[in-house]
């Protein structure tokens, strides 16, 4: 485009780039004041914490029963992973290959858990689950869970799956493939990447969704991310370097995932795409 | 021999005649979806629209208007609307010039993932670390003492929860808009710029209607998504104060007075808000340009 750039052009772009080197500068700040604070032994009016040490870590392990919450957090993400993936696959799979009538109705249905809030819907949905004795257990935690995954899963297999070439179930279907065996050993093989790139994305979403946890889970069945928020709210009762150990923990096992799902998903991709296939 | 009407006229069985207007096997792999999205989401929505209008006491409007008349209640929505519309406003308004650079970046998909994480995080974990890196000894403050400025109260207070929706809102609505202005073919812009447009004008008339429809829906989800904070106006707002959002009526009413007809009928009101909103922008949007954003023969 233009081979000169004005002042005035140079001062807009330079204040953008301040502008976001702040916003990364502010949160990478955070990001470590948090992990430097749960290595601190006493940290008051200075810099940097007076020395550092590990047993905050030992501390926030034993206090806050971290072995049973992560057990559970990996149970319930395990289930809604399992689910979601089960549910919607054959789904989105439906939706990309037939056109039938009242399919807007049903891409509004998948859009609107998605849309909605989870602290609007999560109120009536937990007193929902409460009535049919599936609140503050692990069922009613997972079943809140799968609210937003299942249509979650739906809308970003959609696009994978009409990327691939309906000719290739032709011929199967022409040797005599059920839709079963179409599924298993044609359609699921060719998906793989595709499926794994959004259960990742879910696993992700799962692990930092707060809210529905939050009202549908009881005593025993906590995921970590409430378990913060109850340490937090909490602040004064425990230290505050085992609290910052716990949101350690809790920030490796969330970007771990998300580290390896970004191998998979550029997250720009998934809008554009869907509105290319909108366009067409 | 059978007496029906549709083999008369129409030989073709009933099978073929569905699978014709796409209804067959495969079309039924998306039931279990279906039925699950209704059970849970739909029937509980129902469900609890109903519910508030069953109160403990009272007619059947009574938890409507125990909320209006009631200023520790309906003045959560002002408090809520306070919070999220400068929010929003600088979330999306920021995001359009920020990806009009970082679209033709070489390290686009680094940044991207940069900006991921606060999404990832989530506010709870934002909430911590704010209040800490905000507080009276942060660093923040410190820097700011150190500059001359002084230092200035920002956690507990209503800076607070807007740094922090800013902090876990900007990413998402950056990610947005950035795919909105990908999705718009290139050579349009080029052709302005063969025509002699400088890039301000560019903006103005090329890029910013084919953008309108993005932005707006981007608008949308983002005052949808700050108008229910929760963690964060307790966590490191004033939540008996001026970060009393509505949210947390619906808690309490929820799970400290066990009033769940009450709380039903809150997180009524609070979809109702966020349907207001959203019709206001949407209608706002269809007195601007519709149009494709993919270019070709228009």
């Amino acid at each position: 485009m233009a081979a000169e750039k004005s002042i005035g052009e140079r001062l807009w772009a330079t204040a953008i780039w301040a502008l976001v080197t702040i916003f990364i500068l502010n949160f990478t700040a955070m990001v470590a004041t948090v992990v430097i604070n749960s290595f601190g032994t006493r940290w008051f009016n200075a810099w940097l914490p007076a020395g550092f040490t590990t047993r905050w870590y030992e501390s926030a392990w034993n206090e806050f029963q971290l072995h049973d919450v992560l057990i559970v957090t990996f149970e319930v993400v395990g289930a809604v992973v399992l689910l979601s993936g089960l549910l919607g696959v054959p789904a989105a799979y439906a939706m990309a290959r037939r056109n039938f009538p009242g399919k807007q109705v049903v891409v509004l249905l998948f859009l609107l858990p998605l849309l909605i809030p989870p602290i609007t819907f999560g109120i009536p949905l937990a007193t929902v689950l409460y009535q049919a004795h599936l609140g503050g257990n692990m069922s009613g935690v997972i079943l809140a869970n799968l609210v937003p995954s299942v249509p979650f899963v739906v809308l970003v297999m959609i696009p994978f799956i009409e990327q691939i070439d309906p000719r290739i179930e032709a011929a199967a279907r022409v040797f005599g493939a059920g839709t079963g065996r179409l599924f298993v050993h044609v359609v699921l093989p060719l998906l793989a990447p595709g499926i794994l790139a959004a259960l990742l994305l879910v696993l992700v979403r799962t692990i930092a969704m707060f809210e529905l946890t939050f009202f549908t889970a009881g005593p025993g069945s906590q995921t970590l991310v409430v378990a913060l928020y109850y340490a937090v709210y909490a602040a004064g009762v425990r230290a505050g370097q085992s609290i910052d150990a716990m949101a350690v923990i809790y920030m490796l096992t969330t970007l771990v995932w998300l580290l390896i799902a970004l191998r998979f998903v550029d997250p720009t991709q998934i809008v554009t795409r869907v509105k290319r296939e909108a366009a067409v | 021999m059978k007496e029906n009407v549709g083999t008369l006229a129409d030989p073709t069985p009933l099978r073929v005649r569905l699978a014709l207007r796409d209804l067959d096997g495969v079309t039924l792999l998306a039931l279990p979806a279906v039925l699950f999205v209704v059970a849970l989401f739909i029937y509980p929505f129902a469900y609890g629209f109903v519910l508030s209008f069953q109160p403990k006491a009272g007619n059947w409007l009574a938890n409507y208007t125990k909320f209006f008349s009631d200023p520790f209640l309906y003045d959560t929505i002002g408090a809520t609307f306070r919070l999220a519309i400068p929010a929003t406003l600088i979330n999306v308004l920021a995001s359009v010039p920020v990806a009009l650079r970082v679209r033709h970046l070489q390290y686009r998909r680094l940044l991207t993932a940069i900006l991921v994480i606060p999404i990832t995080l989530g506010t709870v974990l934002i909430a911590e670390g704010l209040l800490i890196y905000l507080g009276p000894q942060g660093w923040f403050n410190r820097v700011l003492l150190m500059i001359g400025v002084g230092k200035i109260r920002l956690v507990h207070n209503y800076t607070g929860v807007t740094l922090s929706l800013i902090l876990s809102g900007f990413p998402f609505t950056f990610l947005l808009t950035l795919s909105y202005l990908t999705g718009i073919d290139p050579s349009l812009e080029q052709a302005a710029s063969t025509l002699g447009a400088k890039a301000r004008a560019r903006f103005v008339y090329v890029l910013l209607p084919l953008l309108a429809q993005g932005l707006a829906i981007n608008l949308c989800l983002s005052f949808v998504q700050t108008f229910s904070v929760f963690p964060s106006a307790v966590l490191l707002g004033a939540p008996a104060g001026d970060t009393r959002v509505i949210s947390i009526a619906a808690y309490q009413a929820a799970y400290e007075q066990y009033d769940s007809s009450m709380a039903s009928a809150i997180a009524m009101i609070m979809g109702f808000c966020q349907l207001i909103v959203v019709v206001v922008i949407l209608f706002g949007r269809s007195l601007a340009y519709r149009g494709a954003a993919s270019g070709g023969k228009g």
